[in-house]
């Protein structure tokens, strides 16, 4: 008979090992990042700017620029593109945040040639018509307009701002009438700003012939010239308001968002409170769903995590509960953080959480666009590519002292910012 | 080409292993054949409120998440109207605990009223985040029992409403869990960089003494034929109206299966799909336009829904998807537009293909289906499809008579 109360011999990971991705570059001197990994024949090619938030001169223009990459260019139009996208069934994807921008193609390798042509135009031809601009801006607008509806983006977008201040580009709020400020000379004066191949970097995920960047040069070859754009600099500044409620009305939840501005990602200490914040409420047996959902029912979800952003990071716990729970949920909150910088944490519950992360990072670095998005972090972030090596030697050898220490430096109850999004 | 092994246990569960030397992960599917259609139309959510207990404790493990994540582990679950469907992945090295994990909750749960308490709250919190407080969130509440008259697809997995989950009695949930979670009528995928030999010893070790269930007879009132065209308009405090359109659609296994999903995509698949180029691009009636099927075991559903561009008359816009249908009834559609629906077929199968977690899942599934063997010959039956079987499927499902219609009015 097998004793099933007992658990099977565990064996704890120490050491990581994955796929590096190998630096090289286009003949135009464009860096080009190689991660040849997996066994389907499949690639993803990604071209991050530094075009986002940060360097936009007014709201909307980073987003709607990338997003007027593949609605026209020198040669095909909007629905030309999308044609050939789709019959060779490759996928576009285009995403923005608060310092870049980046267009990644995903493909089959035996359809990459003929789809070169038209990915090259979308990244340096594009043709930015006045018509496909109206429909778009339009069709964000009642975006937005949906969103506002939804307890958890009011919730986010009120955070960034007290986080961050208006004066800051990391805390800037879309309102109605910024929809009517912008012009599409904005959106190609951006372009020709921050779209340069110089201020570019290109991940090249998946199983692909090493000689890869010979094609790429054939189309990636502008040796235009550029201006050379001086870098913005804004002061990150001090939030002002500490409790923040945003009425919406009829709301059966309430959103909830408690944090603070932290440092950058490079900080020495970002590791260690990483992991602290794992412990409270990085994963499902954290403390935070512990407590507040599987002991006290009040949510479908609670979590904390840290994002971070090339000038800053922060720190925030979200969760949405139902509109009765709101005040003790938030106490149940509280309580966790006291008791997180008050008591040490067990033995039994570190090891349980250093064996978690350690996972966590395996599974993160698994598969080709796993590996693609891990190093992009990486590069965006400047950090070097062992970095995740350091992690997991940081997460077996971190103490209980060490934790506490992180706890009481940056988690006091009174630098943080509550705000309540609800009825 | 996802290549396997199968194995059938004495107690009826049945073992599949892939082997995929590439990964250092393990994934772990079990797939219990049982969703929120075996449910009584009065205990609706059910299936899934059960999902929730599963994680409450079994008879020797009295928690099941700390276990796993003492070995790096993570895992989580799904219901839907069909299947239930619980998977964890952890490092290679550690899968035996997945084995003890797993293999406890089938033989006897811990049946704790404190975690019935709890996750019947929880339940409630996930109906209300996800259906209740979000614009246009309620849509396939009230799209299912316009759509389906007897049928229990007229029903969501989450349920017909809070009540039906407040009044969820422990005397329910054991006799659900003795019917339904049982070796025979559950599926076993382990696919990783692992031995088959040695998954089976192990399957063998873990599940071999739990004893079968009774073996029971499904027996689902089937749909009768809509003869007349439906519809509900509601006024919600919405930004901007929305149509919602369903029409009834074959059987997951059906021969049509492949054709109808094909005409999904000429309409939806992609910015040059033609909802998407002629209504939102070109006529600026839609902010977005989306077809598809919801491809269940039983008749399913064909699916069109968009949101109106603001200051559109409802009708007209109506009007000019009715042109679009119109044309796929009358024009056999050209053999470039067909290539183009395929492609993206053979395409989205391979980039299925890249993720451990998601190749245990479709194994199950397949399994449940009939035979795991179908996910390697899914991409045949899409090849053989021609541009008259989807002018057959359209001319079928496309009719007034085979239609229901929810349009939500924005209250100003």
């Amino acid at each position: 008979m097998i004793d099933r109360t007992v658990q099977p011999k565990l064996e704890a990971i120490k050491s990581l090992d994955y796929t590096h991705p190998v630096e090289t570059k286009l003949k135009n001197g464009t860096p080009v990042y190689h991660i040849n990994a997996g066994s389907q024949e499949v690639l993803k090619i990604e071209f991050i700017f530094k075009a986002g938030h940060y360097v936009q001169p007014k709201k909307l223009v980073s987003l709607l620029t990338n997003k007027m990459l593949s609605l026209g260019t020198a040669s095909y139009s909007a629905y030309e593109i999308a044609e050939q996208i789709d019959t060779y069934g490759a996928y576009l994807d285009s995403h923005i945040d608060k310092d870049h921008a980046s267009v990644s193609l995903y493909c089959l390798n035996k359809h990459l040639k003929k789809l070169l042509p038209v990915f090259h135009e979308i990244i340096c031809k594009p043709r930015f018509s006045e018509t496909e601009f109206k429909t778009l801006i339009n069709k964000t607008k009642q975006e937005h307009s949906i969103n506002l509806e939804k307890v958890k983006y009011l919730a986010r977008e009120h955070f960034f701002t007290a986080l961050y201040s208006t004066n800051h580009p990391y805390g800037l709020k879309l309102e109605f009438d910024d929809f009517d400020k912008i012009s599409l000379e904005d959106i190609s004066e951006f372009y020709q700003n921050y779209y340069s191949l110089i201020n570019c970097k290109i991940i090249i995920s998946g199983k692909f012939d090493p000689e890869i960047n010979s094609l790429l040069d054939d189309y990636f070859n502008g040796t235009e010239s550029f201006k050379t754009i001086p870098e913005k600099h804004f002061d990150l500044i001090s939030p002002k308001e500490y409790k923040i409620k945003i009425k919406k009305e009829g709301a059966l939840q309430s959103a909830i968002r408690i944090g603070k501005p932290l440092f950058k990602r490079n900080h020495p200490d970002y590791m260690q409170l990483s992991i602290l914040n794992t412990v409270l409420g990085g994963y499902f047996g954290s403390r935070l769903m512990s407590n507040i959902r599987e002991d006290k029912g009040y949510t479908y979800g609670i979590g904390s995590s840290i994002i971070s952003y090339f000038h800053s990071s922060f720190f925030s716990i979200s969760t949405e509960v139902g509109s009765e729970y709101t005040l003790a949920a938030i106490e149940e909150i509280y309580n966790e953080l006291k008791r997180i910088r008050e008591e040490l944490i067990s033995g039994s519950e570190l090891h349980l959480v250093k064996n978690y992360l350690t996972g966590q990072i395996i599974r993160s670095l698994d598969g080709p666009f796993a590996l693609s998005d891990r190093a992009k972090m990486i590069i965006k972030h400047g950090l070097p590519f062992d970095y995740f090596k350091k992690y997991v030697q940081e997460i077996n050898s971190i103490s209980p002292q060490k934790l506490i220490e992180m706890a009481n430096t940056y988690l006091e109850k009174d630098m943080l910012i509550e705000l309540i999004v609800g009825a | 080409m996802i290549e396997f092994k199968r194995y059938l246990l004495d107690n009826g569960l049945t073992l599949i292993v892939h082997q995929d030397q590439s990964t250092p992960i393990v994934a772990v599917n079990v797939l219990y054949k049982v969703g929120a259609r075996d449910e009584h139309p009065d205990k609706t959510g059910f299936a899934h409120l059960f999902e929730h207990l599963m994680f409450g404790g079994s008879e020797n493990i009295p928690k099941y998440d700390e276990p796993l994540q003492k070995v790096g582990g993570e895992n989580n679950a799904f219901t839907n109207n069909d299947y239930t469907n619980y998977y964890l992945t952890l490092p290679k090295q550690n899968i035996e605990t997945a084995f003890w994990l797993e293999s406890d909750r089938m033989l006897n749960l811990a049946f704790s009223p404190k975690s019935l308490d709890v996750q019947r709250n929880v339940v409630i919190e996930e109906f209300k985040q996800v259906f209740l407080n979000q614009p246009y969130g309620d849509a396939w509440l009230l799209l299912r029992p316009l759509a389906y008259k007897k049928h229990p697809y007229q029903w969501s997995t989450i349920g017909k409403e809070i009540s039906h989950i407040e009044n969820a009695k422990m005397e329910d949930v054991k006799s659900f869990y003795k019917k339904y979670y049982n070796p025979n009528n559950a599926i076993l995928v382990v696919a990783g960089n692992v031995d088959p030999e040695n998954i089976k010893k192990l399957a063998d070790k873990w599940f071999g003494n739990i004893p079968s269930g009774e073996k029971f007879e499904r027996d689902i009132i089937s749909e009768p034929v809509q003869t007349e065209k439906r519809e509900l308009s509601v006024k919600r405090k919405v930004p901007v109206n929305a149509i919602y359109k369903a029409f009834h659609m074959c059987k997951r296994l059906d021969k049509e299966y492949h054709a109808t999903n094909l005409l999904s995509d000429i309409l939806s698949n992609g910015e040059s799909s033609r909802l998407y180029s002629k209504l939102v691009k070109e006529k600026k009636l839609f902010s977005e336009l989306h077809a598809f099927i919801s491809g269940d075991i039983d008749e399913g559903l064909f699916i069109i829904t968009g949101k109106l561009m603001n200051g559109i008359d409802l009708k007209k816009a109506e009007q000019e998807i009715y042109v679009e249908l119109e044309k796929l009834k009358t024009d056999i559609i050209n053999g470039n537009e067909l290539l183009k629906v395929k492609n993206k077929i053979e395409s989205s199968l391979t980039f299925s293909e890249i993720n451990i977690l998601t190749k245990a899942m479709n194994l199950a599934y397949n399994e449940y289906l009939g035979d795991a063997h179908m996910i390697n010959n899914e991409i045949d039956y899409y090849l053989k499809v021609t541009g008259e079987d989807i002018q057959k499927i359209a001319k079928k499902i496309f009719r007034p008579e085979n239609e229901s219609n929810l349009y939500y009015i924005a209250e100003q």
